[in-house]
């Protein structure tokens, strides 16, 4: 419970962070910071990563564990290259 | 070896914060022109570290890496090839991944049976977000390919989105009546339908103008998947990562609609259709047609040119070209600029990302706060296949659907051409006064063919 509730704050916090740091984006970089957001929450394949950490690790956990990372791993990947490609074509005059 | 396995964890968790610390800055250097390449650096190397030492402590390592390689092989394959234009329904479609990652995340939770209320409490959030994000950014990704067309008002898109609602409540039903310490699989099985069922009524009935909007909610949704899938795991790097995620998207689509003039409620689940039935003011005039050598000998003596794009640009792939003709009218001792506004195109910065593709500098891009008090001073302003967002009803007709959006004001210019196939109203299915204009003249056909029209009249 008490654990909870730290990890709440820890949200919350980042989430009022989050929002200030990006308050200001110059609309050249819409599209860019939401593929590299977008990139970010591939995070997830960290969580995936956990599944297959604990004991009750049956068939099941196993799919499910396979399938989460794939598909995660697609989003950190696509998402990181694509956004750098974008990035490299803004030029100044 | 207990010795070992807890100064793993510490070390873990210690690598998590350094990974928290990265991203934090990652995000921050993303947010501006010349420091963003970095950004996206720091953010991929934090990702690298935090999956590394999660790695080290994995029981079956071989199923990860192969899972991990596939997705590597598939992910990087789409990025290297997808077309510049292709880019919001690629969006669209990683996000849904990372969604879906997310989805399957919380089932393998609940399969192995939550240990509180609140870890079931967080299972359930998680699966009903990860899942609706999956499901509704492949619908995202569907209309945004022009794949997928199906009317919001057909009956299909009516009960997908009765399907919807129905999720939403037995999420809010199974948090209060379900027995959490015995998971009974079937009732989890019908959140786990209901939930993927429910997000293709979540985007299915918004239409292809406010997509913009959608694919923006959907990106934070993911991030805010991610993040209760942190809380789920007791997980600190993916409740921050998660939350940045989140807070990004949601201000993108805070910027989205007030560039509309709408609130997000009005978007998600009201839509143009129903507000614009009220009054629609017949507008009546003449349209004057312009062929390319007259525009020509326009644009040749004027000092200086706006060009306003639009989703019209995008479907014409007529970047390349417009750029051409900038680059002639500049060489003709023209003041060329670009005006861009957020809703143009079909995602946030659609415009831009096509105009830096076609090597168009991102500093004569201007967005329409400083661009419309010095319009009259602008010889020509150049509409290519945009509608809406130059609708002079926005300003001028308070009984317009559309009326109190911003838009650039390309009516108080001195002289505007508009490229467009054929007389039809935009996606909000308004009438465009600009049109009808004294100083209008319309340019009918194909915007890449038009415009290479007018290069190949400058070359000579």
């Amino acid at each position: 419970m008490e654990t909870y509730i730290l990890l709440g704050f820890v949200l919350v916090l980042s989430i009022y962070l989050g929002l200030e740091l990006i308050s200001k984006v110059p609309s050249t970089l819409h599209t860019p910071l939401m593929s590299g957001a977008n990139a970010i929450s591939g995070i997830a394949l960290v969580g995936a990563l956990m599944l297959a950490v604990g004991d009750q690790f049956g068939q099941l956990q196993e799919v499910l564990a396979f399938l989460a990372v794939t598909f995660a791993s697609i989003n950190v990947f696509g998402g990181y290259l694509v956004t750098n490609r974008m990035l490299k074509m803004f030029k100044k005059k | 070896m207990s010795i070992l396995i807890e100064n793993l964890s510490t070390l873990q968790n210690v690598i998590y914060i350094i990974s928290s610390m990265l991203f934090i800055t990652g995000i921050k250097m993303l947010g501006k022109e010349d420091t963003a390449v970095r950004g996206n650096f720091l953010s991929a190397l934090a990702m690298f570290i935090a999956v590394s030492i999660t790695l080290v402590n994995v029981v079956n390592p071989l199923i990860i890496i192969i899972g991990i390689s596939v997705g590597a092989i598939i992910g990087s394959v789409i990025a290297l090839k997808v077309k510049m234009t292709s880019i919001p329904e690629m969006v669209a479609l990683f996000n849904g991944f990372g969604g879906l990652a997310t989805f399957f995340i919380a089932w393998s939770e609940y399969s192995t049976t939550p240990e509180n209320y609140f870890q079931y409490i967080l299972i359930m959030l998680t699966t009903f977000i990860g899942g609706v994000t999956f499901t509704g950014s492949i619908i995202a990704y569907g209309k945004l390919s022009e794949r997928l067309t199906i009317k919001k008002t057909s009956l299909i898109t009516k009960l997908f989105t009765t399907i919807f609602y129905a999720s939403l409540f037995y999420l809010i039903y199974s948090a209060f009546f379900t027995d959490i310490f015995e998971p009974n699989f079937d009732f989890y099985l019908i959140l786990i339908i209901l939930t993927l069922l429910g997000g293709i009524g979540f985007v299915l009935p918004i239409g292809g103008g406010d997509m913009p909007v959608v694919i923006s909610l959907l990106n934070s949704f993911s991030g805010i998947a991610a993040a209760f899938a942190g809380l789920m795991l007791l997980n600190n790097v993916l409740i921050v990562a998660g939350s940045l995620v989140g807070a990004s998207g949601l201000i993108l689509t805070i910027i989205m609609a007030k560039a509309m003039n709408r609130s997000i409620g009005n978007i998600l689940f009201v839509g143009y259709a129903s507000s614009s039935s009220g009054s629609k003011s017949e507008e009546t005039g003449e349209v004057k047609p312009i062929n390319v050598s007259d525009a020509f000998l326009i644009l040749e003596n004027a000092s200086s040119v706006l060009i306003v794009p639009g989703y019209g640009m995008a479907v014409a792939q007529a970047q390349h070209v417009v750029r051409e003709l900038g680059e002639l009218l500049e060489s003709n001792g023209t003041e060329v600029k670009y005006g861009i506004h957020p809703v143009a195109g079909r995602m946030p910065g659609h415009m831009n990302v096509l105009l830096a593709e076609a090597n168009v500098p991102y500093d004569v891009l201007v967005e329409p706060d400083d661009v419309n008090p010095t319009m009259d001073s602008v010889d020509v302003a150049v509409v290519i296949g945009a509608n809406d967002v130059v609708n002079p009803s926005a300003t001028e007709e308070p009984g317009s659907p559309i009326y109190g959006m911003p838009i650039i004001e390309v009516h108080n210019s001195r002289t505007v051409f508009v490229l467009k196939r054929s007389m039809s109203s935009g996606f909000a299915g308004v009438q465009n006064p600009l049109f009808f204009k004294e100083n209008t003249r319309m340019l009918f056909g194909d915007a890449k063919e038009s415009i290479g029209g007018l290069v190949s009249e400058f070359k000579e």
